[in-house]
């Protein structure tokens, strides 16, 4: 048995840089997976929709931890070798592309149709629209829910502990076992967990009362 | 190449297993739901109208929970409570770290459908002489628990499909007889595969039935 001591408290904080580069890894992959999703729920042909709508059912509807499971054991069948960096990553950016484009596409549709049809009435096409007039303004609303998600993000990644990816949970978890001080280690895990998120939620908070008093001063809607 | 060949059969033959866990899933979820609400309520009440200190203890309570992985959270209750001599079962800790889990999330949600309610609403109500009951029942919690009914039901699949990890201390449940499972047929794959459809279904039916509920709630009867 080990004092819980400096060394300690250093592992578990030196594993925040994997807690880190999962997040940012999955939200730079995943966001483009996002944006994919999202084109792909407002774009006209109907396949293309009911495509995106199944990957966010399927991802929506099913807990984190299976769909990290299936990366980790079922790439290893077709013959990939994966790692547990390599299953979370996969897991985690498919997981987000579903969420993000999901939030996306709702700020897409929030803009209203005469947006289009004016756009349509200055000759643009499809996607001179979508990416000079919608695009614009759909990414205003959709600042605070993304912001929202990468808290959900964060603490998402706690579950990759379970295939044994070494990030801030696991290594609470291993210095738990040698320490067999787990409040200390559980409180210190914890407390890392709201430095990373509280400032994110509440960015998130100040961005979505902000948003809703512009959109409230500008265009009244009867609720 | 794909040289490996898929072998459902041994998942199906213990598929009553799986089904059990499935059945211990919902009723651990149910259950943290009904503790969780009774909290949210409690916590939303004090936040508007208790005391000041309480109004701040809820307000740490619900910062804390939301910014902090479950996976931690259900660390915590059961490797760090037994330490200050409050020991539970896996099943208990389960139990008490999704309802504490769902109180923080719902009770925002709560205050956030009371505080939607018109102040003149209320007033009106009370100058046409009905009772502090009646203003209570008919135009602060009906229209608040429409307002709120489709947020606190997508919490609720959330919560279904967080459950997944109190496996993580082999609490009864889905993922969990997934978990024996997979470690007695050595078929990881075909077992998470088939679990995540488990769980597809589950979440699909439950969003299926808060949906009609909704409409049987709210709407009947109006055009």
């Amino acid at each position: 048995m080990r004092p819980f001591g400096p060394t300690e408290l250093f592992f578990i904080i030196a594993a925040l840089r994997w807690t880190a580069a999962l997040s940012l890894g999955a939200l730079l992959l995943g966001g483009i997976g996002g944006v994919l999703v999202a084109v792909a729920r407002v774009q006209p042909a109907r396949w293309l929709r009911w495509i995106a709508i199944g990957f966010i059912e399927l991802f929506q509807d099913t807990p984190l931890l299976l769909q990290l499971f299936v990366a980790f054991f079922g790439l290893g069948i077709i013959g990939i070798n994966v790692d547990a960096w390599t299953a979370a990553m996969i897991a985690l950016s498919l997981h987000t592309a579903a969420f993000l484009g999901e939030i996306w596409r709702g700020s897409l549709e929030a803009i209203p149709a005469t947006q289009w049809e004016a756009s349509r009435a200055l000759s643009l096409t499809w996607v001179q629209t979508l990416r000079l007039v919608i695009m614009p303004q759909a990414a205003r609303i959709s600042v605070a829910p993304t912001v929202g998600f990468l808290v959900q993000l964060i603490k998402g990644t706690s579950v990759t502990a379970l295939i044994g990816f070494l990030e801030i949970t696991r290594a609470g978890q291993l210095v738990s076992n040698v320490t067999l001080q787990p409040f200390t280690v559980y409180s210190v895990v914890a407390g890392l967990y709201v430095l990373l998120c509280w400032p994110l939620s509440f960015a998130s908070q100040r961005l979505e009362s902000r948003l809703s008093i512009s959109t409230r001063r500008t265009e009244p809607r009867a609720a | 190449m794909i040289s490996y060949t898929f072998q459902f059969g041994a998942v199906f033959a213990a598929f009553d297993t799986l089904l059990l866990g499935a059945w211990l899933t919902i009723r651990l979820t149910a259950l943290s739901v009904l503790l969780g609400l009774a909290i949210a309520v409690l916590c939303a009440y004090a936040r508007m109208n208790g005391p000041r200190w309480a109004g701040l203890l809820v307000r740490v309570y619900v910062e804390l929970i939301r910014n902090t992985p479950l996976l931690v959270q259900l660390f915590f209750v059961f490797f760090a409570l037994p330490m200050a001599g409050v020991r539970f079962t896996p099943d208990e800790a389960a139990l008490l770290t999704m309802a504490t889990n769902l109180g923080a999330y719902a009770s925002e949600i709560l205050r956030a459908g009371v505080e939607a309610v018109p102040r003149a609403q209320i007033e009106a109500g009370e100058a046409l002489g009905l009772r502090p009951v009646q203003v209570f029942r008919f135009i602060i919690f009906r229209p608040a628990l429409r307002t709120v009914f489709p947020a606190l039901a997508s919490q609720f699949v959330l919560l279904l499909l967080g459950s997944a990890v109190v496996s993580a201390v082999s609490a009864e449940e889905l993922t969990s007889a997934a978990n024996v499972l997979q470690s007695r047929t050595f078929r990881a794959f075909e077992v998470y595969a088939v679990v995540l459809g488990i769980y597809l279904v589950m979440a699909t039916l439950f969003r299926l039935a808060f949906r009609v509920a909704y409409h049987a709630l709210f709407e009947r009867g109006r055009a």
